[in-house]
């Protein structure tokens, strides 16, 4: 770019941000190695589990679960729904996709969870942290690609780590709101009767932050599922691909069977957690 | 057990109390430090002392700072300035532990709009508690119980708050803070949130409760017939400084300045005052004295009604000077003339109630205690001068008290 013409010169501000990259891979390679063979070895594990039984038999535990969690309408849909996708013969991909998921929200709760613990105990934590979330939810998906690229190369990881930034602000957000909207008067009293902090969160804050909490986790796991396809950019297998590689290939059919695989797993995980708060 | 002494005991809301306390003690209003400094002062130099198994009220208008005050004392909020006195523990020099200590074992708290567990059952919410302290399982739930029982809740034990009345829940309040065993209860404005016949009665469960557990119960108001009804002794507070500290006839019958007056000015005091604050002495005679004596004594001292007694002063009836002068001449003796059936009020009859039975009979109102014995009269004069606000006369000790 020509800044011949403006008063100050351009900040090298890509150039900085290189520089750091640049200084974590060089310095933080270790810890990024142990946490890319972590990752790496929960999901192939997660996936080789699920492949363990027969799609028929797993089919039928996901259909019982919906039923049991909301209703036999729920269950009757998945069923049908998790049959379909079977029937096109997308099952090692849904497998996949529900892996990368999982995994996914389930790091961002052992993430998201404290931290959103600790910003309700502490103004000054709500403070700092309030932008970050912001931050990382404004900043355009695809952005996060380039990192987890450099520090985790390419496959099932760096998927799951831009999915992890991409999904976890909600159940930070959630956690925080749902224990300060905690009745002032119920915090009073579980601190007049001597509560320590500890009690207090567990026996007071977190059960009655619960459905807050459990909202925050859902829409962690509908955020996360709307990052399959751009975690699949980087080699991240499952359904995403098969939506991803119909558009490359301006494949209309393939596209609409990989999109409509995807929405009937959304449309399942959301009832069944959504069901699950209500109980 | 011990007793409470607040020392010039302040609260400023604000970042830098400091200042503002500098200009409390130049005694600067709570209007003016909010003009000069933009603080809020919620509690100013309150300073009084609580003691044992006392009914101890604080009462004041919304904002007068009772709230404020009444969270010092357990440190819910951090007073700026001032001492807490528990026997000889300074509670505002306790260290984190120490102050947790003395919340679970000597002051437990009953909360204006109940404050419990919406998630845990009656019995659960009822142990909280214990459960803090890691008192074991069978123990808790045995002392839990026990206090559901005290406060009427025994059968309700697996219900959920939401299932409850509100009296009900503050029942549950109740009992939560007995199941502790405290020695002292903060009870902030416990029954306001309750409509006004369930408010009467949980006054009255709670006055019950007070004879059998006599707990040093620290209890704040904004309703001064509460405060009549239940305090031994009532504080009176406004903007943040308490104003008067008395029993309730010293906060009616001497105000100490014109704000109390004003608001004690509404009360009711039929509904205050008692039989035995306006009765006199009874001019009595022994049944088996003759009618000639009745008459020297009714002359004597101007009576025209003579109260007659029997050997253990057990009051039989009356007899007026007609009919004494009439006995003396038949020669009859007092019981052939005697009025037996007379209208009787005791000492703590309240004057409302007492209205009807003195218009039944043109003599004065017999008092007698719970044997049936003659302990005084009360004559119309001194009831119209009590309501009349007349403090000349009523008795200082206002006979066994006023509670309702
Ligand atoms: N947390 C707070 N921050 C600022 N001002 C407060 C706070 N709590 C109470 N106040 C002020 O302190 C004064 C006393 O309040 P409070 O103790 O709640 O009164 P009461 O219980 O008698 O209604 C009021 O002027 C109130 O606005
Ligand atoms: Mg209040």
């Amino acid at each position: 770019m020509d800044n011949s013409g403006q008063l100050f010169p351009k900040l090298p501000l890509a150039e900085w941000i290189e520089a750091f990259v640049d200084f974590l891979t060089t310095y933080f390679s270790a810890l990024f190695d142990t946490v890319s063979t972590v990752i790496e070895f929960v999901t192939e594990n997660f996936v080789l589990l699920m492949e363990l039984a027969p799609p028929i038999v797993l089919i039928i535990l996901i259909a019982l679960l919906a039923w049991w969690a909301v209703n036999w309408k729920l269950g009757l849909f998945a069923l049908i729904g998790l049959g379909l996708i079977n029937n096109l013969g997308y099952w090692p991909e849904l497998v996949e996709t529900i892996s990368l998921v999982v995994i996914s929200v389930l790091i961002s709760m052992i993430i998201g969870i404290p931290i959103g613990i600790w910003m309700s105990q502490k103004g000054s934590v709500q403070a700092i942290i309030t932008p970050i979330l912001d931050f990382m939810q404004t900043m355009p998906a695809f952005v996060y690609l380039i990192p987890a690229v450099v520090f985790f190369s390419l496959g099932m990881v760096p998927g799951v780590v831009a999915t992890i930034i991409f999904s976890m602000p909600p159940t930070v957000r959630l956690t925080n709101l749902g224990i300060r909207q905690v009745d002032q008067e119920l915090i009073e009293a579980s601190n007049a009767f001597g509560s320590s902090t500890g009690q207090r969160l567990t026996k007071v804050q977190i059960p009655l932050a619960m459905s807050t909490i459990m909202a925050g986790i859902n829409q962690t796991i509908m955020l996360s599922l709307s990052m399959v396809v751009i975690a699949s950019m980087v080699g991240a297998p499952g359904l995403g691909t098969v939506v991803y590689r119909a558009v490359t290939q301006v494949a209309i059919g393939p596209g609409f069977e990989g999109g409509l695989s995807l929405v009937i797993l959304a449309m399942l995980l959301d009832r069944i957690t959504q069901g699950a708060n209500k109980n | 057990m011990s007793t409470i002494k607040v020392d010039k005991l302040t609260k400023i809301f604000g970042r830098r109390p400091k200042q503002a306390v500098k200009y409390l003690e130049e005694n600067k209003s709570k209007d003016e430090i909010l003009e000069l400094t933009g603080m809020t002062v919620g509690v100013n130099q309150a300073s009084f002392e609580v003691q044992d198994g006392e009914v101890f009220v604080i009462m004041g208008l919304s904002g007068s700072g009772k709230s404020t005050l009444v969270r010092m004392l357990n440190r819910l909020i951090e007073p700026t300035s001032g001492d807490v006195w528990l026997g000889d523990e300074n509670i505002t020099e306790m260290n984190k532990e120490q102050l947790r200590d003395m919340r679970r074992k000597k002051m437990s708290m009953v909360f204006q709009n109940f404050a419990l567990l919406p998630h845990k059952t009656i019995q659960k919410n009822a142990e909280y508690g214990l459960e803090i302290q890691g008192i074991d399982k069978e123990e808790r739930a045995k002392k839990a119980s026990e206090a559901l029982e005290l406060v009427g809740l025994g059968g309700y034990m697996d219900k959920y708050p939401s299932e409850l009345s509100g009296g009900m829940q503050q029942r549950v309040g109740l009992a939560r803070a007995l199941a502790n065993d405290p020695e002292i209860l903060l009870m902030d404005e416990a029954f306001s949130a309750l409509d006004p016949l369930i408010r009467k009665d949980m006054q009255d469960e709670l006055m019950d409760l007070q004879q059998s557990v006599h707990k040093t119960i620290i209890f704040i108001t904004h309703d001064l017939n509460e405060a009549l009804r239940i305090g031994d002794r009532i504080a009176l507070m406004k903007d943040g400084s308490i104003v008067q500290v008395g029993t309730a006839e010293e906060i009616l019958m001497e105000p100490a300045n014109d704000y109390v007056e004003r608001f004690v000015e509404d009360v009711d005091l039929a509904k205050v005052l008692t039989a035995g604050h306006v009765m006199k002495r009874a001019e009595s005679i022994s049944v088996d004295r003759g009618a000639n004596v009745a008459l020297r004594l009714m002359k004597d001292s101007g009576v025209s009604t003579i109260y007659v007694v029997d050997k253990k002063k057990k009051l039989l009836g009356y007899v007026t000077a007609d009919e004494a002068a009439k006995a003396a001449k038949e020669d009859k003796g007092l019981s052939e003339v005697l009025i037996s059936d007379i209208p009787t009020v005791q000492t703590d009859t309240l004057l409302a109630d007492a209205f009807e039975p003195m218009a039944d009979d043109k003599a004065p109102l017999s008092v007698v205690d719970e044997d049936g014995r003659l302990v005084g009269i009360v004559v119309r004069g001194s009831v119209i001068g009590a309501l009349a606000g007349n403090d000349d006369v009523l008795n200082g000790n206002g006979g066994v008290g006023i509670n309702g």
